[in-house]
Order: structure tokens, then C-alpha cells, then sequence
């Protein structure tokens, strides 16, 4: 099994290589990067080229280890015991499978996404080493020792709110998607509006990376935000011209709603683009 | 196999384990790269460095182990590092300090950019070049009345104009883990359990007095987790007189950091003024207005602002004081502020508590924070949280 990039994916060399070493070594991989670069769509898109299920985990704050093995329903047990239920002498009725051990039992390869692992507490991934490490665990409820059948595909995304342990991460291989440039950007937008008209796509990516070049953005613009702005220009059939019209009359490109979300971000830009005007 | 280019890694302080290496050799058993260097590059990134903030001393090494290319090519208007070692420091007699003349501002500036230009090597010594240990008005270590400093620690003499020393400001590294087991002890004063958010836990006590109250029917009772819900905001100086300090505060921040689920840190040079920044190298790009960050955190954060509180009384009394640019408004004014947001804030000092009556900046701001001013070390640590507690 190699990944070489999808009809809906630009994926770098350096990307492909980093996936393709934890496909061959099954080994988790890690993957952060600025919001919007596609860590989460890495792995859907993984899954789809190898033609195998994708079993989601998404993190929360409240998110424990045990709720990706298993849980152990107590209090319905408890409350079926009071009704004398037939089904409360087989503690095993009670277990609820986790996102884990659904992947670890399947007689094919899947692949596990574990979803912004930095929102949950700090003590999250070190809970979580050796099942990631030897894919196994056990369930102290009904003595049983639950191990993969074939190593799943892990691939575990974070936003770097919190540092991860370095246990963890020694077993994990990491990945780093920078945000990319002009010309990989090119072909991302390609990927996604293959018949743009290539004097729009220009000028559009103009004025999206000046946009990011601002200095003191609160929230920089990203690949999606890029994405979902060629979108709107697209169905608005906004001429490429108007784009580059930086000596008329509007200010701020058009629907740059897309691109820039705070108010404080828009002020700023406008201030900077009638400065700019000023001293010509 | 490789071996030599682990150890290199090792030698320039890259964080590679003997687990990670393995895994690496693994890999290329595997063959997951072909034989190509480019391909190999980016496996031992992604098997050996585990953060991006490594990713540039990784290139640096292994720049310099497969080629033997010492040096990254660096951007033109960067001072070499190499001018600014400090290599000796000339001891000017009194009479030889009177005799430099002493420049005009902006004649100072505009010899500077010229002789930047000019200079194509190290230079130490002599009183025209910028270098080291010189008696040019330009450079560091010397000594020139309304010198600018470029780099490297001032010589003790601290006349420095400006400052000019963007590189200088180096974030605060918090993996200094030695002594700083005792830190986090005192830190731990600042817990406070509560229990809030999602009701995941059986309340024993009151499932029992509810069944009971239910004749005998179950009536299971559920409630929060208890956390540790303190919050803390940290303001750090940075740069100048801190240099002094620098050790003390990597360890209270490295303890800090750990310690604390919600910690959020500031800088700031000298005296907190309009706005502090998150990332020294990027402080003139990204600064964030000191009004933004207390709406932000709200009264039920604590504040700890560290600084040595050592400089020019002007710089906190008037406006315009900053050695750095014009504020339009008092830094006092703005401790003021700080203080109507977070009426409990404490300032910590690393200064030893003996001289602290010798400095009148020091006087100042312990007057504005109601002597609530702390020596930076363990007892002084203690008390800080403990008037933070109250």
C-alpha cells in the first residue's frame, strides 16, 4: 500500500513520504500545521486512495483514553438489577466498544483518525502509549485482551495548544504541513476548480498572499478560507479585473468576507489599503 | 550504520532518542525512501524531529553533516553574529572617555547604516569599525556616550540610547527542568479545586440519601470532576537589566508552564506600556494592545508580572518615557489599569530585596503595587501565591 496524493488532494513529497512511513512501519502518525492546511482531510483522504473504512475519534476537553477502548456502562447495569432483567447477569451486555477496539477487531486494514489530540486533558496521550505501541489492551470487566487483528493506520492531528508528552512522541512519526506556496497553492485551487479561468486564479492568489503578508493579522486567511472565497468570486462571476483594481473605488476586494474574520482585521486592512492610496 | 550522523544530531542538541534512530533504520530497511538525499532528508525529519520549532537546527545539522557546510546563508541586513563575541573589554581611562566626541542622534544613526555598509569583516578594538571592546560609538562592550548598542551584553555600562538589538531578545526557553522540582512546589500553593463542567462522576453520598429518600428505588445522583481551575496570566520582562536573570526566570517559567492547565504569558521590556507581545522575534510584527488582553482574561485570572523593575524613573512617571518608542500615556498609568482589572496582581523580583530601597524605579513601583512586590526566589515565591490565594 502506497499514498501518492488523491484527485482531491495536493499532497507534497515530503507528505506522501511521512504517510507512506507509517503505512510501512505501522506506526502512528503525527500531523500539525496552521488551521485550514488539511490535517483532518489527510485523513479521509487516505482512507479513500487505499480503498479501506476510516473510523473518526474527534477530542474534546472532556475526552478520556478509556472512551476510545471501551466503556463500562455501570448505571444502566445498576437500574436493570432493580428491574431484574435476564440481561444483567453477563457483564459483557454493559461494555460499549470504543473507536479502538472497533479498528483493532476488523479483519481488514482501516484507518483511525484521532482528532485534535491537544484539546484533551495533558495526561490524554500518555494514557493512550502502549495501546498505540503494541495495539492492545485489556478490558478488566470481562478478563479479556483485545489485540489488532491488523495494525490500523493511525493518523492524529493537533493544533498545538498543548505540548504532548515526549513519550508520545517518540512513537509517533511527525509531520509538519507548512502552509504552502504560490505554486502548490495553484495546484490545491486546480484540484478543487479545475476550469477557473487562469487570469482569475492569478490575480486572486495576488491578492490573497499580499493579504497574509499584512502585518498584525489577528487571524491570518488559510487554504479553506482561500477555498471558500474562490468559491463565492466563481458564482458571483466576478471578473478578474475587478480584483486588481486597487486605484478605484473599492477598498476592500470583493466579498473578502471569506478571507478575513474579524472586524478588527477588516478595520486594519482598510486603514492599510487607504494609507497605501495616500502616499501614491 | 549512521551512527556518526546520530551522534552529530545529538551534539548540536537536537532531542533524538535511541528509539527514534531505530525507527529511522527501520524505515530505510523497509526501504520507505529510495536512495535518493532528498527523500532521506525528509524520512529522518519526519522519523527523528518530533516539533517544528526543531526543524530549523535539523536542517542546520544536517546541512552540515552531509555536506560540511558550516553556515545557512544569512539575509544581508543581519549584523554576523561572529563581530558581536565578546572578545575584551578596554578599560578607558576618564580622560580618554572625555575626549570621544559625543554625536548627534541622528548623525548617529546615518554613520551607523554607513559604516554597516563599509565594514566587510570582524573587527574588534580601534575607534572607527563596529566590532567588540571598541570606543566607536558603534558596536557593544565599549564604551561611547550615546553609543548605540548592537548586539551581546552592554558592558556594564548601560548608556545605551537605544536599543538596538532586535536578535537579542530571545524567547524564554522553559526546558530548563533543573531546580525547578522546588518551584513547581511552591507554585502548588496556587491550587484550587472546584467542580465544574460536565457531571461524570457518582456522587456517592447523595445517591445514597436519595435512594433512601426514594424508599428503596434507585436514584442515582452525578456531578462534576474536581480540577485544579486556577488561571494564570504572566507577564515577563525581557532584555536590558534582565539579562542578569535569565536563568531564574527560564526555571520559574519552565515550572510554570507545567504546572498550570490555563497559563498565558506575555512580555514586555522594562515597564508594560499600550501593548506586550507573545514572541520575541517577532515583537515589532505581532504585539498584542494591553487593552485587548484585559478584556480578555477576565478578574478570575491571576496575574504575576516579573521584572526587575530597574530602570530610569521617567520611564514609568512620564509619557514618553519608553527607551523604545514615544507612549502617548505613563507606564504608571498603565500599571494603574492593570491593577483596576486585576486587583490582586503581584510583581516579582528577581533584584535581592536588599538593594531594592537603593533604587528609586524599584520604590515607585512598589508604591503602585501596595508593597505587594516579592523576591524572586522560594520563600519569596511562597508568599506571592499565598497573597495571590487570598
Amino acid at each position: 500500500m502506497r499514498f501518492q496524493g488523491t484527485d482531491t488532494y495536493v499532497a507534497t513529497p515530503d507528505l506522501m513520504l511521512a504517510v507512506n512511513a507509517a503505512i510501512t512501519l505501522q506506526r502512528p502518525l503525527l500531523i500539525k500545521g496552521e488551521p485550514g492546511t488539511g490535517k483532518t482531510m489527510l485523513a479521509e483522504e487516505v482512507a479513500g486512495a487505499l480503498g479501506v473504512p476510516l473510523l473518526q475519534w474527534h477530542i474534546k476537553s472532556t475526552t478520556k483514553a478509556q472512551q476510545g477502548l471501551y466503556e463500562y456502562d455501570a448505571v444502566s447495569r445498576l437500574r436493570d438489577s432493580q428491574l431484574g432483567d435476564e440481561k444483567v447477569k453477563d457483564i459483557s451486555n454493559y461494555i460499549v466498544k470504543g473507536v479502538l477496539w472497533q479498528a483493532f477487531e476488523r479483519e481488514t486494514p482501516c484507518v483511525i483518525l484521532i482528532d485534535e489530540v491537544d484539546k484533551a486533558d495533558i495526561e490524554f496521550p500518555n494514557d493512550l502509549l502502549r495501546e498505540l505501541d503494541r495495539m492492545e489492551f485489556h478490558v478488566y470487566e470481562t478478563r479479556q485482551t483485545v489485540k489488532a487483528v491488523q495494525r490500523p493506520i493511525v493518523i492524529i492531528t493537533s493544533n498545538n495548544e498543548k505540548e504532548l508528552p515526549d513519550a508520545f512522541l517518540r512513537r509517533c512519526f511527525f509531520h509538519y504541513i507548512k502552509f504552502p506556496d504560490k505554486e502548490t497553492m495553484g495546484r490545491i485551487v486546480d484540484v478543487h476548480f479545475p476550469r477557473l479561468k487562469q487570469d482569475l486564479l492569478k490575480e486572486a492568489l495576488e491578492v490573497f498572499f499580499e493579504l497574509r503578508d499584512v502585518p498584525g493579522l489577528k487571524k491570518k486567511p488559510s487554504t479553506s478560507e482561500l477555498i471558500d472565497w474562490l468559491k463565492l468570486l466563481v458564482a458571483e462571476d466576478i471578473p478578474p479585473e475587478v480584483l486588481h483594481s486597487k486605484d478605484k473605488k473599492t477598498v476592500v476586494p470583493p466579498l473578502a468576507g471569506a478571507l478575513l474574520k474579524n472586524e478588527q482585521d477588516v478595520h486594519l486592512f482598510e486603514r492599510l489599503v487607504f494609507m497605501a492610496r495616500h502616499n501614491r | 550504520m549512521l551512527i556518526d550522523f546520530f551522534l552529530h544530531l545529538k551534539t548540536k542538541k537536537l532531542p533524538v532518542s535511541t528509539r527514534e534512530f531505530l525507527t529511522l533504520l527501520e524505515a530505510l530497511k523497509e526501504h520507505v525512501a529510495e536512495n535518493s538525499i532528498d527523500d532521506f532528508y525528509f524520512l529522518a525529519r519526519t522519523c527523528l524531529v518530533k516539533d517544528e520549532v526543531n526543524y530549523d537546527k535539523f536542517d542546520q545539522a544536517f546541512g552540515e553533516y552531509f555536506k560540511g557546510i558550516t553556515h545557512i546563508p544569512g539575509l544581508d541586513a543581519e549584523i554576523p553574529e561572529e563581530w558581536l563575541k565578546l572578545m575584551m573589554k578596554k578599560h578607558l581611562t576618564p580622560e580618554e572617555k572625555a575626549k570621544l566626541e559625543k554625536l548627534g542622534w541622528d548623525k548617529l544613526m546615518e554613520e551607523f547604516k554607513k559604516r554597516l555598509a563599509e565594514q566587510k569583516e570582524r573587527h574588534s578594538g580601534g575607534s572607527k569599525w563596529i566590532g567588540t571592546g571598541g570606543s566607536s560609538p558603534f558596536g557593544h562592550g565599549g564604551y561611547h556616550p550615546e553609543g548605540i548598542r548592537v548586539g551581546g551584553p552592554s558592558a556594564g555600562n548601560r548608556t545605551a540610547v537605544k536599543v538596538w538589538e532586535n536578535r537579542e531578545y530571545r524567547n524564554l526557553d522553559d526546558s530548563v527542568e533543573l531546580g525547578t522540582r522546588n518551584i513547581k512546589v511552591a507554585l502548588r500553593r496556587l491550587r484550587r479545586f472546584a467542580r465544574e463542567g460536565a457531571e461524570d462522576e457518582l456522587d456517592l453520598d447523595n445517591t445514597i440519601t436519595g435512594t433512601a429518600r426514594n424508599a428503596g428505588w434507585l436514584d442515582i445522583k452525578m456531578r462534576p470532576e474536581r480540577h485544579n481551575k486556577v488561571k494564570v496570566l504572566l507577564f515577563l520582562d525581557i532584555g536590558g537589566s534582565m539579562d542578569d536573570h535569565i536563568k531564574v526566570c527560564e526555571e520559574l517559567f519552565s515550572a510554570a508552564k507545567s504546572e498550570f492547565k490555563h497559563l498565558e504569558y506575555f512580555y514586555f521590556h522594562n515597564c508594560i506600556y499600550d501593548h506586550v507581545w507573545k514572541d520575541n522575534r517577532r515583537r515589532h510584527a505581532e504585539r498584542f494592545p494591553l487593552w485587548d488582553v484585559m478584556h480578555k482574561y477576565g478578574e478570575d485570572y491571576k496575574v504575576v508580572i516579573v521584572g526587575d523593575a530597574t530602570m530610569s524613573p521617567y520611564e514609568i512617571l512620564q509619557p514618553g518615557g519608553s527607551v523604545e518608542y514615544a507612549n502617548e500615556e505613563a507606564g504608571a498609568v498603565w500599571l494603574q489599569r492593570m491593577l483596576d482589572t486585576w486587583p490582586r496582581a503581584v510583581w516579582l523580583n528577581p533584584e535581592p530585596e536588599r538593594l531594592w530601597d537603593y533604587r528609586h524605579s524599584i520604590e515607585v513601583i512598589r508604591t503602585i503595587f501596595a508593597n505587594r512586590m516579592f523576591p524572586l526566589t522560594l520563600a519569596g515565591l511562597e508568599r506571592a501565591m499565598r497573597e495571590l490565594n487570598k
